[in-house]
């Protein structure tokens, strides 16, 4: 807003007196009204056709499978009709696959993500936290197909391999960790993954514990606590539920990820206990097999696409539904 | 109640540490240091992808890259030009298609609510950030590409599912910056007698104009890197295409997953080029973006 040199006030050099007299106006606001709402509610209509359209394209391959077959099917053998559905479509492999890298990222991120908002609000020096987190979040801005070349082409060999033969070696007793390491596989791919959703975690974390009352800890540490101890029994108990919030964003984040997760996972139809196995999630074997499908293979990853859908539906709802209940401190965080 | 009646407590300097406070200083020690440690392993990722993709996609980078299309992947040389090229289209035809709704959705929410249909939208908008891209690229396949009309593969198709992508982080940012403009000024407007239109466009959206942008540049940003939802709209080519609509279009972060996917040195040489210059594209937009929000006159 520039502020202009006081003069004189002089009559508006405006002949058609646009803003009062004419009857031009009159029209305008309701017009401007309703475009501006009728673009308000597309937000809607998109969403509502998303449904529709996906759901329908894929029922017939509900309507054969039936729903808990579909959903625990173990053999997804497509077939190549263009009428009907021939195939035989259990997507429990890629079920389980979006499942256990999902667990595996929210394991290795939930407790850093946390660890890092306390570190940000509590402990790092005034003149550092702010350059800090945004450091932080400057790693949300990296595109997932970076992160899936950096952890096929450079983590994956030189970090995560030997980890992974080390790991097995000591531990290849326990189901979880038996051998053989292919490289890529479940593992890995829920590894970036952490990488991937800990900015999101961490921004949330950090506003949820920023607005704590200052009170209390003031109160914690009157009482002769140490820090430690002021964070674990007065702060992090009172942000519980921004956490799980926080958590439950994350995991919308890593159950939808795609391009990262195809590029590690390994991208076979098969599934196994054992964290080094290779697979596939929902959403990397549409992205895999999408492009050499028939119509009817297509049909059937839309029906995957449906049932990933609901699910990342469900965790967001429930996240924002926490979050909201919070208060409205979310603002480049959440997007 | 009497004091008097109660044997003084022994007196106890406050120099002497009570019993058990040694190890609670053990452990708040303990705690400070794991403490920044989870931060140093925090910042870790970032700087070794940094470095990476510098060291390796540094020399890459050169005229040719952006101005020759992929030989096949086993030979040396070439460039990205026909992604660069599908990038900017899709990107300019997406940006076109969302951020103006965007910023309209922002206005009726802020400016004609609160009623229960803005508290609907706002509600949805913050639902489809957590939309996974995978699923709105099934979804424009299902719409666009085989629904109605068949329109096929293509850059347009493209656009749209980058667009629904880009639509909510548009609308979020929007709503935000246009609630940071004081009432004062509409209030201002209102009392030289303009309309509630004339309000809006000559003086909110105005006052607001940086934030918009920064918030805009934001999901400029987000938009370019999107992989997933291209390769189920756009497709994927690695030649130039100017068609609008109807033959597959291309895109740097396909070509770099194409690239980086396949078992020639020189093919994922190239997609570390790629990788580079998409994140110096990604910062360049988050960097600017933040640097016309600081300096917005309007801001938190």
């Amino acid at each position: 807003m520039s502020t202009e040199a006081p003069e004189a006030p002089q009559a508006p050099e405006d002949p058609q007196r646009r803003t009062l007299q004419s009857s031009r106006g009159r029209f305008a606001d309701p017009i401007f009204k309703w475009t501006v709402a009728a673009c308000g509610t597309t937000v809607l209509v998109i969403l509502a056709l998303m449904v529709f359209r996906t759901t329908t394209e894929a029922w017939p391959v509900f309507a054969k499978e039936g729903f808990f077959g579909f959903l625990f099917g173990q053999t997804w053998d497509s077939g190549g009709s263009r009428t009907e559905i021939t195939g035989t479509y259990g997507a429990w492999p890629f079920i389980y696959g979006t499942l256990v890298t999902a667990t595996i990222a929210i394991a290795i991120a939930l407790p850093l993500a946390i660890m890092v908002a306390v570190y940000l609000t509590h402990l790092a020096p005034r003149r550092l936290a702010k350059p800090l987190s945004y450091t932080v979040e400057l790693l949300a801005a990296v595109p997932s197909v970076i992160f899936g070349l950096w952890g096929l082409h450079w983590f994956l060999p030189n970090v995560m391999r030997p980890f992974f033969e080390l790991v097995e070696s000591t531990l290849g007793w326990f189901f979880l960790f038996e051998g053989p390491v292919r490289g890529v596989g479940y593992f890995p791919a829920g590894i970036v993954l952490a990488i991937m959703i800990l900015p999101i975690m961490t921004a949330i974390i950090r506003e949820v514990i920023a607005v704590q009352p200052l009170e209390q800890q003031m109160a914690g540490y009157a009482l002769g606590s140490t820090r430690w101890e002021v964070i674990t029994k007065v702060v992090l108990p009172s942000s519980f539920s921004g956490i799980v919030a926080a958590s439950m964003l994350g995991l919308g984040r890593a159950l939808g990820e795609t391009i990262a997760v195809l590029m590690l996972i390994g991208g076979s139809q098969s599934w196994g206990a054992s964290l080094f196995g290779t697979g596939s999630s929902m959403a990397s074997h549409i992205a895999a097999t999408f492009g050499e499908s028939s119509p009817e293979a297509r049909t059937g990853l839309m029906a995957i696409g449906v049932a990933l859908f609901l699910v990342t539906m469900i965790v967001n709802i429930l996240a924002r539904v926490i979050v909201w209940r919070l208060g409205q401190f979310t603002g480049d965080a959440a997007v | 109640m009497s004091t008097s009646t109660l044997t003084p407590a022994p007196h106890v300097p406050l120099s002497v540490s009570p019993p058990g406070s040694g190890r609670r200083r053990f452990k708040n020690n303990v705690a400070t240091v794991a403490l920044t440690a989870a931060m140093v392993i925090a910042m870790i990722p970032l700087v070794l992808i940094i470095f990476e993709i510098t060291r390796r996609g540094i020399g890459v980078m050169s005229l040719e890259f952006f101005t020759a299309t992929e030989p096949p992947p086993r030979r040396e040389g070439g460039g990205y030009a026909a992604g660069f090229f599908g990038t900017l289209y899709i990107m300019a035809l997406a940006v076109v298609m969302s951020i103006p709704f965007g910023i309209a959705t922002a206005v009726y929410i802020v400016e004609y609510g609160p009623n229960r249909l803005t508290a609907a939208i706002r509600f949805f908008t913050d639902v489809m950030t957590g939309i996974p891209s995978i699923f709105v690229g099934l979804f424009v396949y299902g719409l666009l590409v085989i629904g109605w009309g068949s329109l096929g593969f293509g850059t347009f198709v493209g656009a749209v599912a980058i667009a629904v992508m880009m639509l909510p982080i548009v609308t979020r940012s929007a709503e935000e910056m246009l609630r940071l403009v004081p009432n004062e000024l509409r209030n201002a407007s209102y009392g030289l007698g303009a309309r509630k239109w004339q309000t809006i466009v000559h003086t909110v959206l105005p006052a607001a104009a940086p934030g918009l942008t920064t918030g805009s540049m934001l999901a400029v940003a987000r938009g370019i890197g999107e992989t997933a939802p291209l390769l189920l709209t756009a497709f994927g080519t690695g030649i130039i295409v100017n068609a609008f609509q109807g033959s597959p279009q291309g895109a740097v972060p396909m070509q770099l997953y194409r690239g980086a996917t396949q078992p020639f040195e020189a093919g994922i040489d190239r997609a570390w080029g790629a990788a580079l210059s998409l994140f110096l594209l990604v910062l360049l937009f988050t960097v600017i973006a933040r640097w016309i929000g600081s300096r917005a006159s309007v801001s938190r």
